[in-house]
């Protein structure tokens, strides 16, 4: 259950997407998420599907891979497509009981749910082309300029990094204590939503004490080889852009405005 | 040339309550002086609780004695200007694999060392490629560690410091958390620095037959020394070792039941095969 989670889950992998500069990658999926919300009518989600398609051949990572990071949300998406899809109101098109089915609620449910799917896999299709150091060193260079402002950049993308680098092992010994607490027989399977909530105690207070003490580990480490903050340091892999970056960043461009066209025009 | 000395070396552990007011005081290190030349492997040795890692954690910095002081090429570890240069010097592997591994791909682990120091990239990258293929983990160099045994990462965790250059490396108990197999390979990668880049290794362990090969043995017991030498002058008085809750290597035992029975075997052995041949020349 808990592996199912692939946010932030590098696939190892050739391909034009995962040589991408991480800028463009982060510049390109945010503006992919503007564009889910620009979005308005069918022609302009039949543009961001085939321009989500082809990153995803490009990418040449399985397409289960992405779907896989859906499942976390699921809930979620049930949640807004029902509420969406029962208390909008406008032209009745079915109604039974209490219950009335819209045509605009139709629409707004619909476009929900492959606004939240496309918003997972778009990202997901970042973090998993991208090495998470990659991505952070991304997120410092485009993000250099607040360090004007005194934002410590460097900083929160080194916290960044290594939170990622953490989630398996985290997930791990998550999966491990809840087994130990099962084997004592801990309930986690409950019915009773209070009931869950409580045995979530005893799985999160050793967890957070070993997380802790991994901290401390993982300072001491990080310590003895020298580190001592963003300056002076030099990096292995800096970033340079390379002529398809600049093609993507075209393509990127173009599929925004044409998106902008869509929704001016249609 | 001695690389470290630790002079007199005391550390007391100061227990506080809530308020911060002194409850207790534990003295893990007691009064502890040894010197380490260059190139030398020397095992410190020692069960639970004997003060052998926070004896460790003085040798690169990231502790302070309390009184005595310690020396890293000459310079006090106790002055804040010479910090990071003995950090470069002395390079330290921990126990836990997963806790020392920063990057998410195993090359820009071993690169995070040589990026803090400021490298030059291109310099990076022929550090990474040489500290890889010394441990034997070139063809690893683009697997996430997560995906690595316990024995693989902890080469890994050896590539990152050296790749810093450092001229001498302390092992932190590197084999606690391993299996037999992951343990053979560790040891093989350190002693392998050790003869063929001459560097010098610190290998702190309660493991005894890790230490055969050292040049120098300390066993520490209460914070202090309690015995030095070879590793033959140690194994040869088996009781003291017992006294000390520590065993010897499984054929050293061996060859002592077999000499208390009356077979005449010479001196101490260590390994199986000066086992072997003194058997034979029983015959």
């Amino acid at each position: 259950m808990l592996k199912d989670i692939t946010l932030g889950q590098y696939y190892p992998q050739e391909s034009v997407i995962h040589r991408l500069d991480p800028r463009v990658k982060l510049f390109g999926t945010f503006l992919f998420i503007i564009s889910l919300f620009i979005n308005d009518n069918f022609i302009g989600y039949i543009a961001s599907v085939l321009f989500l398609t082809t990153v995803i051949i490009l990418s040449k990572v399985p397409f289960s891979f992405m779907v896989r990071g859906m499942k976390a949300i699921v809930l979620l998406l049930l949640f807004s497509v029902v509420l969406n899809l029962f208390m909008t109101e406008g032209e009745v098109l079915v109604s039974f009981w209490k219950l009335t089915i819209t045509k605009e609620g139709l629409y707004t449910a619909i476009f929900m749910a492959l606004r939240l799917s496309f918003l997972i896999i778009g990202s997901s299709i970042m973090t998993l082309t991208t090495t998470p150091n990659h991505l952070t060193d991304g997120l410092e260079k485009s993000l250099g300029f607040l360090k004007v402002i005194r934002v410590p950049v460097h900083e929160i993308s080194m916290m960044m990094s290594i939170a990622l680098r953490f989630i398996p092992i985290l997930m791990e010994e998550t999966d491990k204590i809840m087994r130990a607490q099962m084997a004592r027989g801990a309930d986690f399977e409950s019915k009773n939503l209070i009931k869950r909530i409580k045995s979530l105690i005893p799985l999160l207070v050793p967890l957070f004490v070993s997380a802790f003490r991994r901290a401390n580990d993982l300072a001491m480490a990080m310590e003895a080889r020298c580190y001592k903050g963003g300056e002076g340091r030099t990096k292995m892999k800096p970033l340079k852009y390379q002529g398809i970056d600049r093609v993507s960043y075209l393509i990127i461009l173009l599929y925004f405005a044409s998106i902008i066209a869509i929704r001016v025009i249609v | 040339m001695e690389i470290v000395k630790a002079d007199h070396l005391s550390f007391d552990y100061i227990r506080r309550d809530e308020e911060g007011n002194v409850e207790g005081i534990t003295t893990a290190v007691n009064n502890v002086s040894f010197t380490v030349k260059k190139g030398e492997f020397v095992a410190i040795l020692g069960h639970n609780g004997s003060g052998k890692s926070t004896l460790a954690k003085h040798l690169n910095a990231t502790l302070y004695p309390t009184e005595g002081a310690v020396y890293v090429e000459g310079k006090d570890t106790n002055d804040e200007k010479n910090l990071w240069d003995i950090r470069e010097t002395v390079g330290m592997v921990f126990q836990n694999p997963d806790n020392q591994i920063i990057g998410q791909i195993v090359e820009e682990d071993v690169g995070f060392g040589p990026e803090n120091l400021g490298v030059p990239t291109k310099e990076i990258w022929e550090r990474v490629e040489e500290s890889l293929k010394a441990v034997g983990m070139y063809e690893y160099r683009t697997k996430s560690p997560n995906r690595l045994s316990g024995g693989q990462k902890q080469r890994v965790s050896i590539a990152g410091v050296l790749a810093m250059h450092p001229s001498c490396i302390v092992f932190d108990e590197p084999t606690a958390m391993l299996d037999p197999i992951g343990r053979k390979e560790v040891i093989r990668a350190a002693r392998a620095l050790n003869d063929v880049e001459k560097i010098t290794v610190i290998l702190i362990t309660h493991y005894m037959d890790e230490i055969v090969h050292a040049d120098k043995v300390i066993v520490m017991d209460k914070g202090s020394i309690a015995m030095a030498g070879t590793p033959r002058e140690i194994f040869s008085q088996i009781d003291k070792l017992k006294e000390l809750r520590l065993d010897v290597p499984q054929v050293t035992m061996c060859a002592h039941l077999l000499k208390e029975k009356g077979l005449n075997i010479p001196g101490t052995i260590l390994t199986n095969d000066e086992l072997i041949e003194a058997l034979k020349k029983c015959r």
